[in-house]
């Protein structure tokens, strides 16, 4: 090293005075070095993007990633037809605003072109279907990564998972055989066919999503806020009321003042009570909450203890 | 408010996953639909007594085995700090995991369990602490209440340690007598052991200084990516991406490209597109350069006057990872370092270490899984590196392989 003896004390005493960086500092600063990982290590990535908080803030991280130059890749969604209008909305004025490549792909016409039986019944959701759809976008635009809103916090399997996860030709995730992912250094070659999702934000927490929302000013859908809705009263949870969902004869329809905390499918994704209207009062909440997210509003993890690891071993994201 | 990473390393019986539940249930962190969770699986497991263990073995296949195969996260927090606990394997066969974990952590849990004291895998898992560069180790001296909470067997062990610790390059130790069961010195103090006046282990992980660790001094930039917008307003702007590994740059700082030696000064350094006036270390920004030099994905901006070492013959310690393959001097692999990619070519194993001896095996032919050795290659291109024992960010490097392209080695350059 070819610094002085003075000058190394004056660096000691500068590192002494700087303080310790902020958490959502440093998060930030690792969601886009895995970014700009992706742009540097793909020919044609694409970002997964559904109009939920978390897909949002993967925009937005993209956007400061590769200020003042557009984001590199598309933003992809695949729509079951049972989202909620509110994130549809948000999702086209939002890449319209920024002037990004938007490609939707329908999990009605993936029904249709390939006979897909959809599941019947109570709490009959599409969540399954949608596997299909996205592997034949990839397979259509030859995606080699595909970016993902994804917590390591939201669930047992999640926990497990690498931000560069490495899929296999017919999509699917191999918990056994992951690569070995050290230090800052991503492994992202593939063969030709193979793909790999990518995981920005795999160790934010819920609360540091809503926490970096606040922070940078994000403008979120509706839904997310105190509102009053008519709703199915289903077995404990509130469901949007709304035809795609097959009614059982035990439901009840009332009016509540609701709020939604993960936007996924009306199917599958629950409301919860609250009078919540502004971010800092969602954050006040969530924080007092002693309710995971998934566990809830989501119908779709609940139904086995390992219902998420083995969607995922199928391709799901 | 502050991010600390930090390991638990320790074995099935040590009680690692209940250390884990137990510092995430003292904390509040843990919330009731988990709870409710737990407590159903624990009663179809065993006589109904709440496994905290079972909050962290996210594998199906781990849950039926009732050990942890892979990796976990979990995240939670303190008024004070947030933390992520890296959750890894602690079987030899799993030596790879813990390697992994580790690569990230800035401070490693080590649990002996107060029965056994200093066994093999406390050795093993220690020299891999050490060698990562974990600059903080605790070991937590578990299961303190099956010995009768007694000062003297704690001692003894804290005794053993010290002098196997000598051995190795660990920075910064606390050793501290705990029951995860029962939660004694985790959160809060013990009353059964009130001979122990140290800080329990909630208050070393809150407390350790982790700024310190990060190397201030010398100033490193890989760059990931080539901003050009290439608009009308922005026609000549190039803007190099990255990530500060080290040290910090300002506006106007000497700065020389490696390994083409070029050299310009910073114009500007900018983040989310906006103009800021110095970068530090892990810090994602932007830099613009004075002139307009060739520049791409690889390439190493560093201050002028400190450079790290060019060169295309490397020595590094190797922890091999393939189950499949073995690493063979004359083997070729693509060598990651940073941004950079090279192919490489092994030219010699010098010595493997035993890592539960730490003897130096001479001889060596061939590394299996597991294997941890020094080794020399010879890359392609040069490469612009410091000691990881220096620069963790700058002297760390992963061997792939060409044709599987999975990743096959952690090698610390040394």
């Amino acid at each position: 090293m070819s610094i002085s003896v003075n000058e190394a004390s004056d660096i000691q005493r500068e590192i002494s005075e700087r303080s310790a960086p902020d958490y959502l500092d440093q998060l930030e600063a690792e969601a886009i070095y895995i970014m700009r990982e992706v742009a540097g290590q793909f020919e044609r990535p694409a970002l997964l993007f559904s109009g939920g908080k978390d897909s949002i803030t993967l925009v937005h991280l993209a956007r400061k990633a590769f200020a003042p130059g557009k984001i590199p890749f598309p933003l992809v969604h695949v729509d079951t037809g049972h989202n909620f209008i509110e994130a549809i909305e948000y999702r086209d004025t939002l890449a319209e605003q920024i002037n990004a490549k938007l490609i939707v792909r329908y999990v009605e016409d993936t029904i249709k072109a390939k006979g897909l039986k959809e599941q019947t019944g109570k709490n009959a959701s599409r969540n399954w279907l949608q596997t299909f759809t996205l592997l034949d976008t990839i397979e259509e635009f030859e995606f080699d990564a595909c970016i993902g809103g994804a917590r390591r916090d939201e669930e047992k399997a999640r926990a497990k998972e690498r931000i560069f996860s490495f899929r296999d030709e017919f999509g699917q995730w191999d918990p056994k055989r992951q690569r070995p992912e050290l230090w800052n250094l991503f492994n992202g070659r593939i063969q030709k066919g193979e793909n790999v999702r990518v995981f920005p934000i795999s160790n934010w927490t819920e609360l540091d999503v809503w926490a970096y929302l606040k922070r940078e000013g994000i403008e979120l859908p509706s839904i997310y806020f105190a509102h009053e809705r008519e709703l199915i009263l289903r077995d404990g949870k509130l469901l949007n009321n709304t035809p795609v969902i097959e009614p059982d004869p035990e439901d009840q329809i009332v009016t509540r003042q609701v709020r939604f905390r993960t936007v996924g499918d009306m199917t599958c994704t629950a409301a919860v009570e609250s009078a919540a209207a502004t971010l800092d009062e969602v954050i006040a909440e969530i924080t007092i909450s002693r309710i995971s997210e998934r566990g809830e509003t989501r119908i779709d993890d609940q139904q086995t203890e390992a219902a998420m690891e083995d969607r995922k071993k199928g391709g799901y994201f | 408010m502050d991010l600390l990473r930090f390991i638990t390393a320790g074995s099935v019986d040590d009680g690692k996953s209940t250390l884990i539940g137990r510092l995430l249930y003292d904390t509040k962190n843990i919330l009731a639909d988990q709870m409710e969770a737990i407590e159903r699986a624990s009663k179809t497991r065993n006589a109904g007594e709440i496994d905290l263990a079972l909050l962290t073995d996210g594998l199906r296949s781990e849950r039926e085995q009732g050990i942890t195969i892979d990796v976990a996260y979990k995240y939670f927090q303190t008024p004070n700090r947030k933390f992520i606990s890296i959750d890894a394997p602690g079987h030899i066969q799993y030596t790879r995991n813990m390697v992994t974990g580790a690569s990230n952590a800035d401070l490693a849990i080590i649990l002996v369990d107060a029965r056994h004291g200093v066994v093999e895998q406390t050795r093993r898992h220690s020299l891999i602490a050490s060698m990562l560069g974990i600059p903080h180790v605790i070991v937590a001296v578990n299961k303190m209440d099956l010995v009768g909470n007694s000062e003297d067997a704690f001692l003894e062990i804290a005794q053993s340690y010290k002098t196997l610790a000598e051995k190795l390059a660990i920075k910064d130790l606390t050793i501290i007598p705990v029951s995860a069961l029962n939660g004694d010195n985790i959160v809060d103090r013990s009353e059964s052991m009130s001979w122990y006046t140290g800080e329990t282990l909630l208050s070393v992980l809150e407390n350790v200084n982790v700024l310190k660790d990060q190397n201030q001094e010398d100033g490193r930039f890989a760059v990931q990516y080539v901003i050009r917008p290439q608009t009308d307003e922005l026609h000549d702007y190039r803007g190099y991406a990255g990530r500060v590994q080290s040290g910090t740059f300002k506006k106007g700082d000497a700065i020389k490209v490696l390994p083409s030696e070029r050299e310009s000064k910073i114009a500007k350094i900018e983040f989310g597109g906006n103009e800021i006036p110095e970068a530090s270390v892990l810090e994602s920004v932007t830099i613009l350069l004075e002139d307009d030099i060739d520049i791409s994905r690889g390439d190493t901006i560093v201050s002028v006057n400190n450079s790290p070492i060019v060169s295309q013959d490397i020595e590094a310690l190797i922890c091999w990872m393939d189950d499949k393959k073995t690493l063979k001097p004359g083997n070729k692999y693509v060598l990651q370092h940073g941004t950079a990619r090279s192919r490489c070519s092994i030219r010699g194993i010098e010595y493997q270490i035993d890592i539960n001896s730490y003897e130096k095996l001479d001889e060596v032919e061939a590394l299996k899984l597991n294997d941890v050795a020094r080794i020399v290659l010879r890359t392609a291109q040069p490469i612009a590196y410091d000691p990881y024992q220096k620069n963790r960010a700058n002297g760390a490097a992963i061997l792939i392989d060409e044709t599987s392209n999975v990743t096959v080695g952690a090698c610390m350059i040394e």
